[in-house]
């Protein structure tokens, strides 16, 4: 079994590095467009407000399988086709996106009106008090939810199982399929996932604390 | 003390009103401040005081009326049609307010000092270490001098509204507005932050604040203010204004519940 499993290794690795590449991806993606979006729902003018605020609810509806299918089943039917890699990414990141524009909201929503109002006493502009005063601040809440939010990207990333891409989760199952050892590679695989996420949870305390307004 | 008649004001408030709605929060209220000039706005809650604090560094637009610094209007551009100022054009004429906050209002992930900084080297254009020494020099001040690197989380209530009135007087305002300053404040922390006031009034700094502090107001003030729903009620020097027999029926009532109510 153990041998199995160590001849089987360097599959695994190669599954795990497909899962890592699709995290980073549509951690990274949803996090520019999330931010952009996001900033655009509070600051930005009625119609941008109200299709991100569409957007937004529509996207966070629908199950996260259901849109993947859709982007690689449905999109076809009107032009375009993606591969199975590319289509897993874009529902991933659209998901994801629609998450990180309400964490994005909630951050600046929670800065008290005071500290725009202080900000604009002192003469700053509209862009010195996002940059110096509101986005400082909103940081440090946005971290927490979207650090979780990642966690989530990287476990939600095995359903690009289901297009057929080789991630961690279809190494595993297919090492299985071979060699009939379901217990010991389902617990292996979960270590895995397991491993890249506490380290994920770590690195987000060690950051909470840096950015605390009270020192230790 | 300067009285309005003695020199142009330099601040001048013209026939201001505003609404909320259906709500009238401002009623034609005209006030002039002279340069050196402490005037304290006193009145019921609801009588209009600190919007009428906020429309001169334009939190709040106002319906009519004018307001200038200097002869310059706050929030409108120059010349008949009323339109408002840009962004930047606003950002500048605020530059040339200084405003204290009821809540302080500090920046939680700024030092002391830092707070002190962000205008002056965002707004004035200083370099980091003129403005570090500003920020030490006004935070001597107010008493904080060896408070300059803790963040506001780390301060009193009245040390940090200390900061926040460094904060302010750092940029050098033509005029400081002070919104009910001392009342979040524990009462036994409320003379440290008056104190700090009273050193900037006898230093000819021009001050409109909205107080409670009625002792302080009769011992500080040029003139004060009366406002009842959302008007100019009474205006004059503190003896007169704050005199008991009073033909002013408003103000009457008005001082009446407050000495019963704080003494």
């Amino acid at each position: 079994m153990l041998s199995q499993i160590l001849y089987a290794l360097p599959f695994l690795a190669e599954g795990f590095a497909v899962t890592l590449w699709v995290s980073l991806l549509v951690v990274v993606l949803s996090l520019v467009a999330g931010v952009l979006l996001g900033v655009g729902l509070v600051y930005g003018p009625a119609p941008l407000r109200w299709a991100v605020r569409i957007f937004s609810d529509t996207i966070r509806g629908i199950p996260i399988l259901v849109l993947m299918f859709f982007v690689y089943y449905g999109l076809p039917a009107v032009g375009v086709h993606l591969q199975s890699f590319w289509a897993a990414v874009l529902a991933l990141t659209l998901f994801k996106t629609a998450q990180v524009v309400e964490y994005l909201r909630g951050a600046i929503a929670s800065i008290p009106k005071g500290q725009s109002e202080a900000a604009m006493a002192i003469g700053l502009t509209f862009r010195q008090r996002l940059t110096s005063v509101i986005f400082p601040q909103a940081f440090r809440r946005f971290l927490p939810p979207w650090i979780n939010g990642v966690t989530d990207a990287v476990k939600g990333s095995a359903l690009v199982s289901l297009l057929g891409i080789t991630d961690l989760m279809q190494a595993i199952n297919q090492i299985i399929g071979r060699t009939y050892e379901a217990m010991p590679l389902y617990i292996l695989g979960a270590l895995i996932y397991f491993a890249v996420n506490y380290a994920l949870s770590y690195a987000s305390r060690r950051l909470e604390r840096r950015f605390a307004f009270i020192r230790d | 003390m300067a009285s309005s008649n003695d020199n142009p004001a330099l601040l001048d408030i013209a026939e201001v009103s505003k609404s909320f709605g259906p709500v009238s929060v401002l009623r034609s209220v005209s006030l002039q401040v002279a340069k050196g000039e402490v005037v304290t706005i006193i009145g019921p809650s609801g009588s209009g005081k600190t919007t009428l604090l906020r429309c001169v560094n334009f939190l709040e637009s106002y319906d009519s009326g004018s307001i200038r610094i200097d002869g310059k209007e706050v929030g409108f551009r120059d010349g008949g049609a009323r339109q408002r100022r840009s962004e930047r054009d606003l950002a500048a004429m605020r530059a040339e307010t200084g405003m204290v906050f009821q809540s302080f209002n500090l920046f939680p992930h700024l030092s002391a000092a830092g707070n002190i900084m962000l205008g002056l080297t965002k707004v004035r254009g200083k370099s980091k270490t003129e403005a570090r020494s500003i920020a030490e020099h006004w935070l001597g001040r107010v008493g904080l001098a060896h408070k300059a690197d803790s963040l506001p989380a780390e301060l009193s209530g009245g040390q940090q509204q200390r900061v926040g009135i460094a904060r302010a007087v750092a940029m050098e305002p033509k005029i400081l507005l002070l919104d009910e300053i001392t009342s979040a404040l524990d009462p036994e922390l409320v003379g440290e932050v008056l104190a700090v006031v009273r050193s900037l009034a006898e230093d000819g700094m021009t001050m409109v604040m909205v107080t409670h502090e009625m002792a302080f107001a009769r011992d500080a003030s040029s003139r004060i203010v009366f406002m009842a729903d959302g008007g100019v009620s009474a205006v004059g020097p503190p003896k007169d204004v704050l005199a008991a027999e009073t033909t002013n029926e408003r103000l009457r009532t008005f001082l009446a519940r407050f000495r019963a109510s704080h003494f």
